[in-house]
């Protein structure tokens, strides 16, 4: 670890409800949906009708703009319903799982042997091609381009998320065949992010093939966004590719065994879990299936991922695609009389000297959902620069957003980031702004004229 | 009546309700006592706690000490002027007495303008005036007429901020912009020296009593310092503050209480106040080496109302500079030219005030400045790299 990239810029959220290191709850696959909403910019062609049997790796949609791009269920079973919302659009098809699964067999490989072809088709076919995200502007991986490069975090410092060397402890075999299956697509090499904190102790440290960086610092350090920033900025008519851990594990075993096995460790974590642990589950899982195990009620707000960046997916939803932590948290849909006004208010944190967490710098908290403020123009703006450890002016990019002037966006690093790296913004923001909505429709209006 | 109450009506105060045009006004009020109930729509799923009002808040505590001194220094000053043995609290009474009226005025007048337009705008109202309204008593005479603060303050809030959008999008702080109004538009009333101390009609004054504040006796040709000390304003008097002035402006150690207040909760930068006082020096220390004025450069930092400006105005968040960069260069010309007016104005000695005015202007140059330069430089180290 010869060059460590020490981030001094970030804040780590103290909140309650970190998951323990047992598996608590082992989800037997029964309904599983694949959702079309999990990917950036993807207009799904249904390619199933209901009642239709399927594999495990058997295509359920595909991308209409690029048809070669396949989504394929988890799971081997009966094609339950199709989900649609306003305007008929896909939101998600349904799957119900056989007892027994089976596997389409997409042949067991040598992952060294392999060329950028073979790797690519073995890819698409799988469905795992989605498992990249291409930069700027985290979309589905183009078929036809070749990225810069392929970045990948081996950490992940987002609050209360899922511990990658836990999580991934039996998996080093996999990792290594997913980055070196991998490696075939890019000249730029696979930059691998690790953390300085247990640089020695992960397995990622050990896998070959790989140019390493060592970073140090509170979240978003973990954030493969931030990391390329510093290892190799994304300017204009750059593409680089990245991949999370759980997903470079995925691709291995794919190789490896020739089944498509998306089969990971969820994290269920959050003030709201009732000791909050991990589950053994897959991408699609129910959120009812762990309902009773961990709690959830009536006023209980169920994310898939991260608190700052998950999406809400209540009650009935379903585990996210890239997503390894489940997140519960309480509606915070109560008045607090003279709130603002109480000098102590030691129930809640702040990252602001305003109040007074500064004195019990250990304590977790018990958050929720409460806005805490009304919406207000942008007055205090520093504080985003405090916990955006890039070089870009986030308050200067968050208003060539809000203007919708490209030319500015490009300009302030729009090309760099995506919502989530800016999602500790949110957060501090005293005049409750959504600056990762901003950033994303931003993102959106980018795609759209720069097409 | 009957079938009035199976449909849902609006409640009486919300869109659409009996008094609904109201709703900004009392949202304001409710949130005032409450915090609301609303929920993260989007976005991060957890807010910190702090919000507008709360930094707001911290300001108008940080202003506490300089505004108590005022009020009693108000008090101390008819005292020695009218040769009246007054108790202290005596002295504090007849301060608050006439400060009061003030506070009432830029309150009543700023409030309701602003209410109004959140009104028209159907917005919520925004917690800035608060901040506003404070400053404002502080950074005026005590003997302003109560009609021209009046006056002053609905244009300041009129057209320095609700023109642009209100808080958060104004170009100048209001609170200087009512000063500036006031010294602009009536200059007899609010030069020379009779408007600083208040005394009550038909008093007669101590012999020797001018009510002149030490910055126009400073400035007053080149040999300010002996001028100083005729008239009795040695460095403690002017640090303490027991000299005429504004209300506020004249105490720098209740200013720096409320600087203390300021830096630890971050929310005034420190780069502004350090560079402000270091462009200040300068200037002050190029001054005395080139024999225009005998004042030592740190006396520029205990007069008028440098301390206040450099604090409580120079440091507003909106109309400051943005970046990093910008506030040390923002702040050292906010100092500088305070200083420069100082000493080639004597006709008009308080330069605080048109400096930071000046400096709110080209602040948004000197962050473009600030910005393209970084972009710049980022882009030929990549290409390089």
């Amino acid at each position: 670890m010869s060059n460590t990239i020490n981030l001094k810029k970030g804040l780590d959220i103290p909140v309650k409800g970190a998951a323990a290191r047992t598996v608590r709850v082992k989800v037997v696959p029964d309904v599983v949906a694949v959702k079309p909403t999990d990917f950036k910019g993807l207009v799904p062609r249904l390619l199933v009708r209901e009642g239709d049997k399927v594999l495990a790796g058997s295509p359920l949609f595909a991308d209409k703009q690029n048809p070669d791009i396949l989504f394929t269920s988890p799971v081997s079973g009966t094609v339950q319903e199709v989900v649609r919302g306003a305007k008929r659009k896909l939101l998600a098809v349904l799957v119900k799982a056989d007892e027994k699964q089976e596997y389409v067999d997409f042949g067991a490989k040598d992952a060294a042997s392999l060329d950028a072809e073979a790797v690519k088709t073995l890819l698409l076919n799988s469905g795992l091609w989605p498992s990249i995200i291409q930069r700027p502007y985290g979309v589905l991986a183009g078929t036809d381009v070749k990225p810069k490069a392929i970045f990948i975090s081996a950490f992940n410092t987002a609050p209360l998320a899922a511990d990658t060397d836990y999580v991934l402890a039996d998996r080093t075999a996999d990792i290594q065949a997913g980055v070196t299956a991998l490696s075939k697509l890019t000249d730029g090499g696979i930059h691998l992010g690790l953390n300085a904190d247990n640089y020695s102790s992960t397995p990622f440290h050990r896998v070959e093939g790989v140019i390493q960086h060592v970073f140090s610092g509170k979240h978003p350090a973990g954030n493969v966004g931030v990391q390329i920033s510093h290892v190799s900025p994304i300017m204009k008519g750059d593409t680089v590719w990245t991949v999370s851990p759980v997903m470079i594990a995925a691709i291995g075993r794919l190789i490896n065994t020739g089944k498509l096995d998306l089969s990971r460790k969820v994290a269920v974590t959050g003030p709201a879990a009732k000791e909050p642990a991990y589950v053994e589950a897959f991408p699609g899982m129910p959120a009812a299936a762990i309902a009773e195990a961990f709690g959830i009620g009536a006023k209980t707000r169920v994310i898939s991922g991260d608190v700052l960046t998950g999406e809400n997916i209540g009650a009935n939803g379903y585990l996210g695609f890239y997503d390894n932590q489940v997140t519960l948290i309480e509606e915070g849909d109560k008045k607090e009389l003279l709130g603002w006004a109480n000098p102590i208010r030691s129930h809640l944190f702040s990252s602001s000297p305003c109040y007074f967490s500064w004195l019990t710098p250990g304590r977790k908290y018990d958050m929720d959902t409460n806005l805490h403020g009304g919406v207000r123009a942008f007055v205090e703006t520093k504080c985003f620069e405090d916990v955006t450890p890039m070089e870009i002016f986030p308050i200067y990019l968050i208003k060539a957003c809000l203007a919708g002037d490209i030319d500015k966006m490009e300009q302030f690093g729009i090309y760099e980031v995506l919502p989530e790296d800016l999602a500790l913004c949110d957060y501090v923001d005293p005049s409750k702004n959504e600056i990762q909505y901003i950033i994303s429709k931003g993102i959106d209006q980018m795609i759209k004229e720069m097409a | 009546m009957a079938e009035e109450k199976n449909t849902p009506q609006p409640g009486l105060f919300e869109k659409g309700g009996k008094f609904g045009w109201l709703h900004s006004t009392v949202d304001a009020f409710e949130t005032f006592l409450h915090v609301p109930a609303t929920v993260t729509r989007k976005g991060a799923h957890i807010r910190d706690a702090v919000d507008l009002k709360r930094v707001m808040i911290i300001v108008v505590l940080a202003l506490v000490p300089a505004a108590l001194f005022g009020m009693w220094n108000v008090g101390y000053q008819t005292s020695l002027a009218t040769g009246a043995e007054w108790s202290f609290m005596k002295m504090f009474f007849f301060g608050l007495l006439k400060v009061l009226p003030l506070y009432i005025v830029a309150y009543v007048v700023g409030l309701g303008i602003e209410f109004a337009s959140a009104q028209i705008r159907d917005e919520e109202v925004n917690e800035g005036y608060l901040v506003s309204g404070m400053l404002i008593p502080l950074i005026v005479p005590v003997d302003v007429p109560l009609w021209m603060l009046a006056v002053a303050v609905a244009f300041a809030v009129l057209f320095g901020k609700e023109v642009f959008g209100g808080t958060g999008m104004n170009i100048w702080n209001p609170a200087l912009l009512t000063r500036a109004f006031l010294f602009f538009s009536y200059p007899s009333k609010m030069s020379g020296s009779s408007v600083w101390v208040n005394v009550p009609g038909g008093e007669s004054t101590v012999d020797g009593f001018t009510g002149a504040t030490p910055l126009s006796y400073a400035f007053d040709g080149a040999n300010g310092l002996s001028k100083l000390a005729d008239k009795g304003y040695d460095l403690w008097s002017l640090i303490i503050g027991t000299v005429p002035g504004s209300v506020g402006e004249t105490s720098v150690i209740a200013i720096l209480l409320g600087a203390v207040v300021l830096i630890w909760t971050g929310v005034a930068s420190w780069k502004i106040m350090c560079s402000s006082v270091l462009g200040g020096l300068f200037v002050g220390w190029l001054g005395q080496l080139g024999g225009i004025t005998d004042v030592p450069a740190y006396y520029q930092l205990v007069l008028g109302g440098f301390a206040f400006g450099t604090v409580f105005m120079a440091t507003d968040p909106v109309t400051s500079s943005q970046t990093e960069t910008g506030k040390w260069i923002y702040g050292f010309l906010i100092g500088a030219l305070a200083v420069t007016v100082r000493l080639f104005n004597p006709g008009y000695p308080e330069g605080m005030m048109l400096a930071i005015l000046l400096m709110n202007t080209f602040a948004p140059l000197i962050d473009h400045y600030v910005v393209n330069g970084a972009i710049n430089r980022r882009n030929k180290r990549v290409r390089t790299a």
